[in-house]
């Protein structure tokens, strides 16, 4: 896989071309909410020409079924967010049809809509079922109530997070083909082949072995390619039903990031009882999240927000309120972390507040109340790995040399226009879908022999960057005891691979991996019990035994299904017990410099240490690390969706800024190894820990520097300059009032 | 894109990773979309359209351009360098080697327009220290690896080629 990337080979969606093939396009409500009075069409083009599909359309439901079944396809009569998508149009010059598009009016009945938490809490306006909440969750645990009244200290605050774009460098994109015998099928970039199966199966009223989705080379996703891809296939299906063509739609980035799911905007308010000597007697926390106009994943996102609100922390009593609210913004949606970057976010900058509040240091507030052994997390799951997270904090502050850089940061800092900090953040990330999530997925993998005595990985999972193949092919090897060049794997494509379920939740290599991990040691027993193989056997000999096995009995596949491991239960109704399978743990600690003339923020040294049981393949962990951290950089210093009525206005890589080389600073990973039963070879989850602590750590730094509080991110310069203003904390050096005059 | 519709195509020469090739396009028609579609060449990304992303960075006479931004007719005669010029029949450019080695390539999407950078960095800078490569790459975005493999691939190229 790595060759053909690196020498421009790989074949993305976009790089495809059928014969015949015609391009489609979207047009969009361009108001929040409403309803659609009329359609025009401009008779100065020749409509002729175009295929034109709106809800009428529609075979089957006009839904993306998900979760739930309210998001329409195409709208019909009512507009709830101003990306709604209305009306399709293909045509085979792709260049025509930006005038096409254009050419289409729209007129609209308006209705007030909503656009933050705040107003859609009011409900002054009813715009999703009937009060605005598409999900809400109540963890309780023991007696908050007394240990508000033993604390010494009541402290509360509240923390917000903003929307973020995934920006992969490969928009989205779908081709389509439709046959009226064979059915439909759909190429594109994608992380979940089989929820675009089903959303498909729905729209199009077909049975699953009538509808076929291929996942193409995927350039980056991110959990953004985790649900919209179905609406995008959907789409593209409709328009290659009705014009009995292949259709390609790819979007240009305008489109991609103004109508495509973005991070889940947060407030999480923490009110908590500490007693004077730093511990945490108990606390209430209430997370809400802005699901967007439709329900899509918001559930699940909301679900880990809440079970990760609580940091890596023991909380003797705690209530945590978790709800999700509708706005008239286009769906919010995965994105790497999936509402634990978010609360984490707020836990992490609390309890440097609860450290401030005290008068003792973050170091001491942390180490105090750490999860140990034996005891339980706010869902009473009994932490049975033996983390020392005392011992990973010490590790991670001696290799940041934190407290010598603290101590020299303090003195330096006196009169210098640029203040130097150091903040730090732990965090636990669960790894693989939360309670009985796994339960249902009831994943399934297969590893076959092939002709050429070559063993083949079959799994729905797919890469997009992570090193999916690499590591199950991995794998697949240690376990056959065979090179690794004596593995492959298929494509995903619904026709040819089960559902290993999706490629989401840090669940692929700790799942999914454990799983081909039992089907290719079912290939070994096989041949085994067929006296193909030896005990002892080269990698020549397995691969002779497997052609013979083939000769003999055809093409063997071994399955393997997902089972529950005991240890596991889950009380879904009242949110109590084992939430995950497996916890990764982690300290990361960030060094800044604040510039007090620009007021830009430079992060100089960031870092991680983390444990994540056995790592597999040593590059490609760093690697998801290093990634991770700077898209987190990016989420606390750089990332900012500047919302207009319900629309990303700024919808461009000029004026949405992700960090770039020169901004990233020395990331030093670092990996303690425990080990783990629940994964393949002692594997936990890797892919979305990196994303929760880089902005608190860093946001904790920045305070450190500057002394003054921040309670939201993403956090720019000019919100720096207003609160040191606000602070008149301001140097010598020129306002924005004085270059005004 | 509509003003290239009003002009007239037109035969236009270029020489595309040591090749001449003739094509007929609108003089203002982007060289990405000419080097994609006309060319053959899928190497080449698509990232933003706009120039912010690099992911369509070639080299035009030996200096690194974003592809989307060149209207062909400004390559007329031009010696361009794409993804698919660097590796012979059997042999990866230094900086593929390097990239596949050290994980410079995650989802691969920046992947050409990045080694390409790193190709005219390197053609610049036989040397480069950290700060240089940085400085050099940082008109390519890549939103997946946080660069540290890409650097340590590009100083990994370095070295090799000295060697």
């Amino acid at each position: 896989e790595g060759r053909d990337k690196v020498t421009g080979a790989s074949r993305y969606v976009d790089d495809v071309e059928l014969p015949g093939m015609l391009y489609g396009a979207t047009v969009r409500s361009r108001i929040a909410r409403g309803k659609i009075k009329a359609i025009n069409f401009d008779p100065a083009v020749n409509w002729d020409e175009f295929v034109v599909v709106t809800a009428k359309d529609i075979p089957g439901k006009n839904c993306i079924a998900l979760i739930g079944e309210d998001q329409p396809c195409l709208a019909q009569e009512l507009i709830n967010h101003p990306e709604e998508p209305i009306l399709l149009l293909a045509h085979p010059d792709r260049n025509l049809l930006a005038k096409a598009l254009e050419a289409v009016s729209i007129e609209y009945d308006p209705l007030t809509p909503i656009f933050t938490i705040k107003d859609s809490e009011k409900l002054s306006e009813i715009i999703w079922g009937t009060d605005n909440i598409f999900k809400s969750y109540h963890i309780e645990k023991g007696d908050v109530e007394s240990a508000f009244k033993n604390a010494d200290y009541i402290v509360e605050a509240e923390y917000t997070t903003g929307a973020q774009e995934q920006l992969y460098i490969e928009n989205n994109g779908m081709i389509a083909v439709f046959d009226p015998q064979q059915g439909i099928t759909v190429w594109g970039s994608l992380q979940c082949p089989y929820y675009v199966h089903k959303a498909l199966m729905e729209l199009c009223g077909l049975p699953e072995d009538r509808v076929r989705v291929v996942q193409m080379e995927t350039g980056g996703a991110f959990g953004g390619k985790e649900e919209y891809p179905s609406m995008l296939a959907a789409h593209a299906t409709l328009l290659a039903i009705k014009s009995r063509k292949p259709v390609k739609i790819v979007y240009d980035r305008m489109e991609d990031m103004a109508a495509t799911t973005k991070r889940h905007p947060s407030r999480t308010r923490h009110r908590t009882a500490v007693s004077k000597d730093g511990k945490i007697l108990g606390g209430e926390i209430e997370f809400t999240v802005d699901g967007g106009a439709y329900k899509t994943l918001t559930p699940v996102v909301l679900s880990r927000g809440a079970l990760h609100a609580g940091g890596p922390y023991y909380w003797p009593h705690v209530r945590i309120r978790a709800k999700a609210v509708a706005t008239n913004a286009p769906p919010h949606g995965a994105f790497r972390g999936f509402g634990a970057p978010q609360s984490l976010f707020a836990m992490e900058r609390h309890m440097d507040f609860i450290a401030q509040t005290l008068g003792i240091s973050p170091i001491e507030v942390r180490r105090r109340n750490f999860l140990k052994p034996g005891q339980t997390t706010t869902t009473e799951q009994v932490v049975n790995e033996q983390i020392d997270l005392g011992k990973l904090l010490d590790r991670a502050l001696e290799l940041a040399d934190y407290r010598a850089k603290k101590e020299k940061f303090t003195q330096g800092n006196l009169g210098a226009d640029k203040k130097k900090g150091i903040g730090i953040a732990a965090f636990l990330h669960g790894a693989g879908f939360t309670g009985s999530g796994e339960r249902y997925l009831n994943s399934l993998v297969g590893v076959e022999t092939c002709a050429d005595g070559t063993a083949r990985v079959l799994v729905s999972s797919t890469e997009f960057g992570q090193g999916t193949k690499t590591v199950l092919c991995q794998i697949a090897a240690e376990a056959l005891g065979v090179r690794y060049e004596d593995v492959g794997i298929a494509q995903p494509d619904t026709q040819k691979v089960p559902n290993s379920g999706p490629t989401v939740a840090s669940r692929t290599i700790m799942v999914v991996g454990k799983l081909v991990h039992s089907a290719a040691l079912a290939i070994l027993q096989t041949l085994r019990s067929n006296g193909l193989l030896g005990e002892v056997y080269s990698p020549e000999e397995f691969r002779a035994a497997c052609r013979q096995h083939v000769a003999q009995h055809g093409v063997f596949r071994s399955l393997a299904r997902y089972q529950q491991a005991d240890d596991i239960s889950w009380d879904e109704e009242n949110y109590r017990g084992a939430a995950y399978a497996a916890f990764a743990w982690a300290v990361y600690v960030a060094e800044v410099t604040v510039d007090l003339t620009s007021y830009n923020v430079t992060v100089d040294d960031f870092v991680c240490l983390q444990e994540v049981g056995k790592v597999l393949h040593p590059v490609l962990a760093a690697g998801q690390i290093i990634g991770g951290v700077a898209q987190g950089i990016g989420f606390a210093l750089y990332e900012k969706v500047i919302w207009e009525k319900g629309r990303m206005k700024n919808g461009q890589m000029t004026n949405y800024i992700i960090p770039t080389s020169a901004d990233i600073p020395s990331i030093r990973v670092f990996f303690e190894e425990l080990g783990n039963v629940h994964g393949a070879f002692g594997a936990k989850g890797i892919g979305e820990l990196p994303m929760d602590g880089p902005a608190p750590a860093i946001v904790n730094a920045i305070i450190n520097a500057l002394g003054i509080s921040f309670n939201s991110i993403p956090l720019l310069p000019e919100d720096i300059f207003e609160a040191l203003a606000a602070n008149g904390l301001h140097n010598t050096s020129p306002t924005l009032a004085d270059s005004k005059q | 894109m509509s003003d290239s519709h009003n002009a007239t195509k037109s035969d236009i020469t270029l020489i595309v990773n040591g090749k001449s090739v003739t094509v007929r396009a609108f003089p203002m028609e982007r060289l990405l979309d000419v080097l994609r579609v006309q060319v053959g060449l899928t190497g080449t990304k698509e990232g933003c359209g706009e120039g912010e992303c690099g992911s369509c960075s070639v080299l035009l006479n030996g200096v690194l351009v974003n592809s989307c931004l060149i209207p062909v007719l400004q390559a007329s005669s031009a010696h361009i360098t794409t993804i698919e010029g660097l590796a012979t029949d059997k042999h990866l450019h230094a900086l593929q080697q390097a990239f596949l080695d050290c994980g410079g390539a995650q989802c691969g999407i920046c992947t050409p327009g990045m080694i390409l950078a790193a190709v005219h960095l390197l053609s610049k800078i036989p040397e480069p220290t950290i700060a240089d490569i940085r400085q050099g790459l940082s008109g390519n975005l890549c939103r997946c690896t946080g660069y540290a493999q890409i650097f340590e691939a590009v100083a990994d190229a370095a070295l090799r080629c000295r060697q």
